[in-house]
């Protein structure tokens, strides 16, 4: 006979406000199998626990139901006390009373109050069929898997391979750095981004625990926590990589001219290309895209310049393997498209760039020299309008959320203008100022006092050509009218928006990712570097809009994160699988067929007790399970059942109430 | 054959007049783990109010869930059930909402076709960012199944009458 103890949780006011406690506990009292129900203030907190479990030792409990918040808040919790008990931790059933009841019927209590009573018996019923299940050990690789080169895969990768745990860093680009390399000074401190970047860059490239594989892609990634396999698609570069000096002879050389993605297109990069003189590995690539040689097997002058003869135009995309414990996802962001502002003229004004365009001219090593310049006729422009805000908190034409960095680099922006262009001006445009960040707002300060930038609040209705110049028209809030400014140039602060592939590359991962693109962490607050899927962690802007610090912070707590991962050389995992009845199995195989990981195997046993003759059913491989449910569903025989969720577990439910 | 099947629900389950007064609708929600039920937490979590008369079950994907949960639901304490799952594409084992989906087409052939009214098992994909999106759904099955009223068709207590 069952003995089971039931335990509501008031959870302070947020329970108790919309559902009669009182009531459900005397309620679930009222179950034959219920030897105790009571109600606590907290059941999560310590007091809490400890009248758990008392109440497993006084009344003999058999299973345990815990009305509360969400199992995926507290269930964790919860069994640990069962655990300490003595109790097998599984014997745990939670009532979701909370998401599921009180803060979702908070005009109705009485309606509250019954559903809750029914989420309990359905608990209740459950838990009567819970079995003692027990954690499977499984062995642990100790190699991380890095995806992205830039600020926030390279911070991960050397503070994971500096606890000296191999660390593979996959770029998808010729060289790593991301864009942060493409960036000229950072705000609040205005020291430039190269300098602090490339000796990380080098380190990456030179540290011993790191295998750094550029121009690359990850194709498949196969397995669960602590035993992954990543399959990994290494481009062809078509130059070998060690013998190339990196000399440069053979894209000074190179006829063939492509618009330079690392400048934002404002200039043209050869065929066989470096992204950038600092670029780690330093070796060039050729674009298959462009090449002629490639193309239409003319032209070969890079092969004829190189001295080393390291250029190879038979080289082959290389699939390769590795075996891994974990993942840290830092893909990084992409520019919204500012394309819907038509009333800016956006597209049809040259002199109308993005933010990370007016970066690239600042830069020292940009197309420009360092000297903006309107792209229409190559004049350095005195007068230039800033305008935050495109795309983010706009949801008429752009997104929602607010993108974060916009508000900081466009001060930097206008006060770079003036450093490169003494008698020049800029004007911002702005909606709000939004500078929370150690030395962030004494930054914008610094721009609207010592540099004298115009800041006018107020969003801009038009842009129109007047002659040379650009007529900005917009509204000045603070003044109450209507102003237009004469510009040379105008910079449009573009949000940042997730990289377009992000979907495909969380469906790789099997993680989850929101309404725009960006990978989802397993809780807001929480668990801001884990994802849902156990041992694959997020840094940086992939996450969400973050400035520089923010996204080296997230990437040694990405880090941490695996390392503590890897303290063990086992892990435990959840035993919620599938097991085969052999005796039921007919063998019949459509199991094999819906498993996603391939975790079903045959294997021959004897007919009959004795017997000589076999006959084929099926097994579990419990390492690779991952608890789906998909085989227990499409069995006939019902041979196959789901440790946790099993078909006794689920019918009780259904039938409680 | 489709025309033939629908020719044949020959609507067993007449329309309800007249509901017993104070009779609530109960529809039985089995949601998947990774996708549904955060969706349906973050509902709660942003107070997202939605009619009180789903009872959520939890399970670790669409893929585990077999007919016979429904059925029973149907012949026991539910009148309408919802079953929902990751987004297409979006599992978070790969495929199973694929097999799930097949497997509810055929189902609610099989109800439609023993006279069961079509909007009585629904089927939605709600990720675990649409909070608002799983308070609409619910809203809408609710409406749905109250409009059709109590289920009393194969009702175990109807069988021996």
């Amino acid at each position: 006979m069952a003995r089971v103890g039931v335990f509501v949780c008031f959870c302070g006011a947020n329970i108790a406000d919309f559902v009669d406690v009182p009531a459900v506990v005397a309620e679930a009292k009222k179950i034959k199998e219920v030897k105790i129900s009571v109600e606590y203030k907290y059941m999560c907190s310590d007091p809490g626990q400890q009248m758990i479990r008392d109440a497993i030792v006084q009344h003999r409990l058999t299973s345990v139901v815990v009305a509360a918040c969400s199992p995926r808040m507290h269930e964790k919790t919860f069994r640990k006390a069962l655990s300490d008990a003595g109790m097998n931790p599984y014997l745990l059933e939670v009532a979701n009373i909370r998401e599921h009841s009180s803060w979702v019927h908070q005009k109705d209590k009485k309606a509250a109050t019954e559903k809750s009573c029914d989420l309990i018996r359905m608990a209740v019923a459950k838990s009567i069929a819970n079995e003692q299940l027990h954690e499977i050990s499984v062995p642990v690789t100790k190699r991380a898997l890095v995806i992205g080169g830039g600020i926030a895969g390279i911070q991960a990768a050397l503070d994971i391979a500096d606890a000296r745990i191999p660390v593979v860093l996959v770029e998808k680009s010729p060289s790593i750095g991301g864009r942060m390399a493409q960036l000229d000074e950072t705000f609040p401190t205005l020291d430039c981004s190269q300098c602090i970047l490339t000796p990380k860059m080098v380190d990456v490239a030179s540290h011993p625990f790191i295998e750094l594989l550029p121009y690359s892609e990850v194709l498949q990634l196969d397995g669960y926590v602590g035993n992954y396999k990543a399959r990994i698609r290494r481009k062809a570069s078509y130059v070998n990589f060690s013998s190339c000096t990196g000399c440069g002879a053979c894209w000074q050389k190179c006829p063939v001219k492509v618009p330079n993605e690392f400048n934002m297109g404002i200039d043209k990069r050869k065929a066989i290309y470096s992204p950038f003189p600092q670029a780690v590995p330093n070796k060039p690539v050729i674009d298959a895209e462009h090449c002629t040689m490639l193309l239409k097997g003319k032209c070969g002058i890079c092969a004829k310049v190189c001295e080393k003869g390291s250029i190879d135009y038979t080289m082959k995309d290389e699939i390769v393997e590795r075996e891994i414990g974990a993942v840290v996802v830092a893909t990084g962001y992409d520019l919204w498209d500012p394309k819907p502002y038509e009333e800016y003229g956006v597209g049809r004004f040259r002199d109308i760039i993005t933010s990370l365009e007016f970066e690239r001219m600042v830069s020292a090593n940009g197309p420009t020299g360092g000297v903006p310049v309107r792209p229409s006729d190559g004049k350095v422009p005195k007068s230039v309008v800033f305008i935050k805000c495109i795309g983010s908190r706009d949801e008429a034409k752009g997104i929602e959320y607010c993108s974060k960095i916009c508000c900081m680099y466009t001060a930097k922006h206008a006060i770079l203008l003036h450093h490169k262009v003494h008698d020049s001006h800029a004007y911002v445009f702005y909606m709000d100022i939004r500078a929370a960040g150690k030395g962030y707002e004494e930054f914008v300060k610094r721009a609207q006092v010592e540099t004298g930038v115009t800041y006018l609040r107020g969003r801009v209705s038009k842009i129109y050509q007047k002659g040379e110049k650009l007529m900005v028209r917009g509204e000045d809030g603070q003044l109450g009218q209507v102003v237009e400014v004469e510009a040379d140039m105008v910079v449009l602060a573009t949000a940042i928006y997730p990289y377009k592939d992000n979907p495909d590359l969380a469906r790789l991962l099997g993680i989850s990712y929101d309404q725009y693109g960006f990978l989802s962490e397993a809780h807001p607050k929480l668990r801001p570097v884990e994802t849902a899927k156990a041992g694959i962690f997020l840094a940086g802007c992939t996450q969400a809009p973050k400035d520089i610090p923010d996204t080296v912070a997230q990437a040694s707590a990405a880090a941490a994160k695996v390392c503590g991962l890897f303290a063990d050389t086992t892990l435990k995992k959840d035993p919620m699988i599938s097991v085969v009845n052999p005796e039921f199995c007919s063998g019949c195989q459509n199991c094999i067929n819906v498993c996603p990981y391939q975790a079903i195997v045959t294997e021959d046993i004897p007919l009959g007790h004795g017997s000589k003759e076999l006959r084929t059913v099926a097994r579990i491989n419990e390492g690779v399970c991952q608890g789906c449910g998909s085989c227990v569903a499409i069995c006939r025989s019902m041979a196959i059942s789901l440790a946790g969720f099993t078909d006794m577990q689920i019918i009780n439910e259904v039938v409680a109430i | 054959m489709e025309a033939t099947v629908k020719d044949q629900v020959v609507s067993a389950e007449k329309p309800q007049l007249e509901a017993p007064p104070g009779w609530q609708p109960v529809i039985m929600g089995i949601l998947c783990n990774w996708c549904s039920y955060a969706g349906s937490d973050l509902t709660g979590t942003s107070r997202t109010q939605y009619p009180p008369n789903i009872r959520i079950i939890r399970v670790p994907c669409s893929s585990r869930v077999d007919p016979w949960f429904i059925i029973k639901s149907l012949q026991t304490t539910a009148d309408g059930v919802l079953v929902s799952g990751c987004h297409p594409g979006d599992c978070h084992y790969i495929t199973g909402n694929y097999y799930a989906r097949r497997r509810f087409l055929v189902t609610k052939k099989l109800l439609n076709f023993v006279g069961l009214h079509e909007d009585r098992v629904q089927f939605s994909w709600v990720s675990a960012a649409e909070g608002a999106k799983f308070a609409q759904v619910v809203a809408k099955v609710t409406g749905a199944i109250r409009k059709l009223g109590p289920l009393h068709l194969y009702k175990k207590e109807n069988r021996s009458q």
